[in-house]
């Protein structure tokens, strides 16, 4: 499964929704203002990397660039383009917002 | 692979409407198909023709109804939503005795079913929301 | 094509509730969806996570607000075939409910179980 995060994770509970759900081998990509979990060093950054072990995170690369975020991206997770957001939902099963 | 869209929130106050733009001529340009993009909520404001953004800023319904045009998309606003929101075509102006209507190109107005189906018949169901 | 053929194999849907009823208008009509829904016969489970727990909460009395109390309306699934309703164990515990203080059977399920629901489905509906 796919499952997409659009919500900052200091104000909102949905990438802790998401993460709580989200099964092992899934993929999750971050998009429009959820793309903030993606970066080193915040109070989320350590609920994140323990993430990694077990699914797969992307974040949508024209939303990190619109927030400046890019030089500030963590290891692991990777960027795409709405190209590669297409993809993602083309190779999984079915896609769960998280909004 | 055939998409279904669920667009759930207006133009501008949210950026959903812009991320299942740019999702959907991405989809388009890989060759894929989309079944339909359907409006809930507030997403039937997408589909009113008398907004007039500021000039140097992204036109969101011109822009859904252009590629409506191009690529001979399906766009539906959901009858019940549009009503509680004052989404009309003529028709439904007509019907409901109001003065106006104002349904953008390229977007019909239909019933929940739309969604459904397109749930069914398409790979793909993807929602942009809030 | 009528609504009743619309497909072959019926495929599983799943309505995602994560939002509490009045303060937004997501829950009212994502509950529409189901009853519309309802008629094309496919595999439908509702999900009550976090916040969407409180749309099945009893006594539900909004007068006030000169809102419809759609509550009653989740009663009223079981006609429409749709017996599927998952409530989130944590977000009743969080918010110091139990199932008899829900307006309908429902089955509760830990976030391990649910996780494996949510896995299983073709069409997943956020609101």
């Amino acid at each position: 499964m796919l499952h997409t995060v659009n919500k900052s994770p200091f104000e909102h509970k949905a990438l802790e929704a998401c993460l709580k759900f989200a099964r092992q081998g899934s993929a999750v990509l971050l998009i429009e203002d959820g793309v903030y979990a993606a970066a080193r060093d915040t109070a989320v950054s350590q609920q994140v990397q323990e993430a990694l072990k077990s699914v797969s995170i992307y974040a949508l690369k024209p939303d990190v660039e619109a927030r400046g975020m890019q030089d500030r991206v963590m290891d692991g997770v990777r960027l795409v383009d709405y190209g590669g957001f297409v993809d993602l939902v083309a190779e999984h099963n079915a896609v769960q917002s998280w909004l | 692979m055939k998409f279904g869209i669920l667009v759930n929130e207006g133009p501008y106050t949210h950026e959903a409407s812009d991320t299942a733009y740019q999702f959907v001529k991405a989809a388009l340009a890989k060759g894929h198909d989309i079944y339909r993009v359907f409006f809930y909520h507030d997403g039937v404001n997408n589909g009113t023709r008398l907004t007039v953004p500021p000039q140097d800023e992204r036109n969101v319904v011109k822009r859904w109804s252009e590629l409506a045009a191009q690529h001979k998309l399906d766009l539906v606003l959901c009858i019940a939503a549009a009503q509680r929101r004052g989404l009309m075509d003529a028709a439904e102006a007509k019907r409901n005795g109001k003065d106006a209507d104002n349904l953008a190109p390229g977007f019909r107005i239909s019933g929940l079913g739309q969604l459904i189906e397109a749930g069914i018949q398409a790979d793909r169901l993807v929602v942009f929301g809030d | 094509m009528t609504e009743e053929d619309a497909g072959g194999v019926a495929k599983r849907f799943l309505y995602v509730n994560r939002r509490a009823p009045y303060g937004t208008i997501y829950a009212l009509e994502s509950l529409e969806v189901v009853l519309i829904g309802a008629a094309f016969e496919q595999d439908v489970s509702l999900a009550f996570l976090g916040d969407g727990v409180y749309q099945l909460t009893k006594g539900q009395d909004t007068k006030g607000l000169a809102m419809k109390n759609f509550s009653p309306t989740f009663r009223a699934l079981e006609d429409y075939d749709v017996t599927k309703l998952y409530v989130e164990q944590e977000a009743l515990q969080a918010r110091g409910l139990s199932e008899a203080d829900l307006v309908v059977a429902v089955e509760v399920v830990s976030a391990e179980r649910m996780a494996e629901i949510m896995e299983a489905q073709d069409v997943i509906l956020s609101f």
